[in-house]
């Protein structure tokens, strides 16, 4: 078992290290390279001349490589050009955290909500129109793009019939008192109920256009495995020896299906970053994915630079983890 | 040397399942048909392939054809004097113009049409990048093992390990003037450690198996060991990869577009860059957004439908 996290820990570092070289590698091939990345296009000479005097750009690759990981490990990005002008980039990252934590937590958690229960019914329906219709949604649900999806629920649920929010994270005139930046849970943690629901009633929306993506890759691996689980040796014993059959539904297949999906949940954190990106958008709901989407229309380098390694790190710690749960939950993976 | 993925994340699995299905299926071939013929046999009474190959069919015949079908030039500003700022930006549908037009006077059903021919291109050419470049990482790894493929397949993981629309706007992001081809190498790269990973599977567990084994001993040399004897073994599950790659192709693109990083010249319409463009209009003309829409759905879903089932046919599991 140790060994197991142990080389999982080893197989993240040495990812994170090639991560890092092709970060930098995609920052020198930037069109005009690193110094009018940082600087923006409307630098003067002197100034770049300065700051590439300053960033060594005269040195050698592996020297240069040094010097960028280092200043990436002290968080040293430079300064937002666009989306939060003159801001430093990675306090742009900082306050822009909490937003999408948020915003991705729901959405997760109500593609699990609904992914498994479906997926588990219309497994143990094969071949109902149920399960067609299930299957048939899924399938339908990939083939939307995601930011379209958003335009319709924002255009249908808040601009015709006006009963949520278009966009935003919060109404006007709302005072809030800030504690964590997850406005939902402030609102509960200070009492002021009123601007947790109305924080709350933004993220619906968003939340929604985003869980379409976990929901279908969710729902779609707890069909499989269900189905798989249904066919075993164990599960027709147990049916043999009596066992009452929420019994079996419960203890034996649903506990074994869940596996795969476990480590499905986890892997969706980057689809959902990617999907954020679109989603945030739309609402204008200002969270990483915002900043991101922004930082790639107008070209904010210092924010990408940060927002990219950023969400690639949290991508891959989340796997880590994930992997290990997975470890602790099934045994047979350890000896693999 | 089996180098079994170390770490059982399931984005490696599933292209791992997929690598294993096309191996094993021959060989409980149990009426002697191959085991294409076995799996057209079903497919053919496969509502959902038909469907699926019925929307593929007529969406290349409407790109073949597109010239001949739209009835007006797609890139004309036919309407352009009825177009204002203020109190008319997009012309209504009208008799020679079933669906109106756009916010530059030019004929949307025309550029529906024509557009088809742009996607299919954009479609195509992003699966097929991202075919070549897997192939010969795949085929490289999966063929040498020993350190090649340690190196190859190190990378091919973090790469894998990036969110992968991230990846695409991050490439798209490196070009300074952004066009169709900055698009379709964007969105072909991010599909490269995914066919890298399927081939070398499909690869690792045709090397110890026995017509490999006895085209070793005929002394028939590596090479042709490898382009006639493997690679054709492994082309199943590439199929299955490259028809679901089709869809997301298409789907991506839109996503580039949408963000502005898609291709700036309009003239040559594509459904993507129409849907990006329509953001603008959603609340006051949303039908501009609408029917690109409706069509990249309609082509991702018919895409999709034929690679799932085309995945369970070629599945040994699902066989009886």
């Amino acid at each position: 078992m140790t060994k197991y996290i142990v080389r999982r820990l080893f197989q993240a570092v040495i990812a994170l290290f090639v991560l890092s070289m092709l970060l930098f590698a995609w920052l020198r091939s930037l069109p005009g390279g690193p110094v009018s990345a940082l600087l923006g296009e409307r630098s003067t000479p002197e100034d770049r001349a300065a700051l590439e005097a300053a960033l060594g750009l005269d040195q050698p690759l592996h020297i240069q490589y040094w010097r960028f990981l280092t200043r990436a490990l002290r968080g040293e990005f430079g300064t937002s050009t666009f989306v939060s002008p003159g801001t430093d980039a990675f306090e742009v990252f900082l306050t822009r955290l909490p937003a999408t934590i948020e915003l991705s937590f729901v959405a997760l958690l109500l593609a699990v909500a609904f992914a498994i229960p479906i997926g588990y019914l219309a497994a143990r329906n094969r071949g109902t129109a149920l399960d067609t219709g299930a299957v048939v949604t899924s399938l339908v649900g990939v083939a939307v793009p995601v930011f379209f999806l958003a335009f319709v629920l924002r255009d249908v649920f808040a601009v015709q019939l006006g009963w949520l929010p278009p966009s935003g994270r919060e109404s006007v005139g709302i005072n809030a008192t800030r504690v964590t930046g997850l406005f939902v849970l402030d609102g509960l943690l200070t009492r002021e109920w009123d601007a947790a629901w109305d924080a709350f009633k933004h993220l619906i929306l968003p939340a929604i256009a985003l869980a379409s993506i976990p929901f279908a890759v969710i729902f779609r691996i707890t069909r499989a495995s269900v189905l798989e689980v249904l066919d075993e040796d164990y599960v027709r014993t147990a049916q043999s020896k009596g066992l009452r059959s929420n019994v079996i539904r419960i203890r034996h297949v649903l506990r074994n299906a869940l596996i795969p999906v476990v480590t499905t949940i986890g892997l969706q954190i980057g689809a959902l970053l990617a999907g954020a990106v679109l989603t945030e958008r739309v609402f204008s709901f200002r969270g990483i994915g915002h900043a991101l989407s922004y930082g790639f229309t107008n070209r904010d380098y210092a924010v990408l630079q940060v927002l990219i390694m950023m969400a690639a790190l949290i991508y891959i710690v989340v796997n880590l983890l994930v992997d290990i749960a997975y470890a602790v939950i099934d045994p047979r993976v350890r000896a693999k | 040397m089996n180098r079994n993925p170390l770490s059982p994340t399931a984005k490696k699995e599933r292209i791992d399942a997929l690598a294993r299905s096309g191996d094993s299926g021959r060989v409980d071939s149990d009426e002697g048909v191959s085991l294409w013929r076995s799996a057209w046999r079903r497919l053919r009474r496969n509502v959902v392939f038909l469907i699926g190959a019925a929307i593929i069919v007529a969406f290349i015949l409407l790109a073949t054809f597109a010239p001949w079908l739209a009835p007006h030039d797609p890139s004309a500003r036919l309407l352009i004097d009825e177009v204002s700022r203020q109190s008319n930006p997009v012309p209504e549908a009208r008799p020679g113009f079933p669906l109106g037009a756009d916010d530059r006077g030019r004929d949307l059903l025309s550029r529906l049409i024509v557009g088809s021919r742009q996607t299919l291109m954009v479609g195509v050419m992003a699966t097929l990048g991202g075919l070549v470049g897997g192939v010969t990482l795949g085929t490289l790894a999966g063929a040498f093992g020993g350190w090649v493929d340690a190196v190859v397949m190190r990378v091919v993981d973090v790469l894998l390990s990036i969110p992968s629309l991230l990846m695409a706007f991050s490439i798209a992001a490196m070009f300074a003037r952004p066009s169709q081809w900055t698009l379709i190498v964007a969105i072909a790269i991010v599909q490269v450690p995914i066919f890298a990973r399927l081939l070398r599977g499909t690869m690792l567990a045709q090397r110890h198996s026995d017509h490999v084994l006895a085209a070793t001993a005929l002394g028939v040399k590596k090479g042709p060991i490898i382009f006639r004897h493997m690679l054709p073994n492994a082309m199943g599950p590439v199929i299955v990869q490259a028809t679901l790659v089709l869809a997301t192709a298409i789907i991506d693109a839109a996503a580039l577009s949408f963000l502005g990083l898609g291709n700036p010249d309009d003239r040559v319409p594509e459904w993507g860059q129409m849907l990006g463009a329509a953001q603008g209009f959603f609340n006051t003309f949303p039908h501009l957004a609408y029917y690109p829409a409706l069509c990249i759905i309609v082509v991702a879903l018919g895409f999709t439908l034929v690679g799932e089932s085309l995945r369970e046919a070629l599945d040994p599991k699902s066989r009886r």
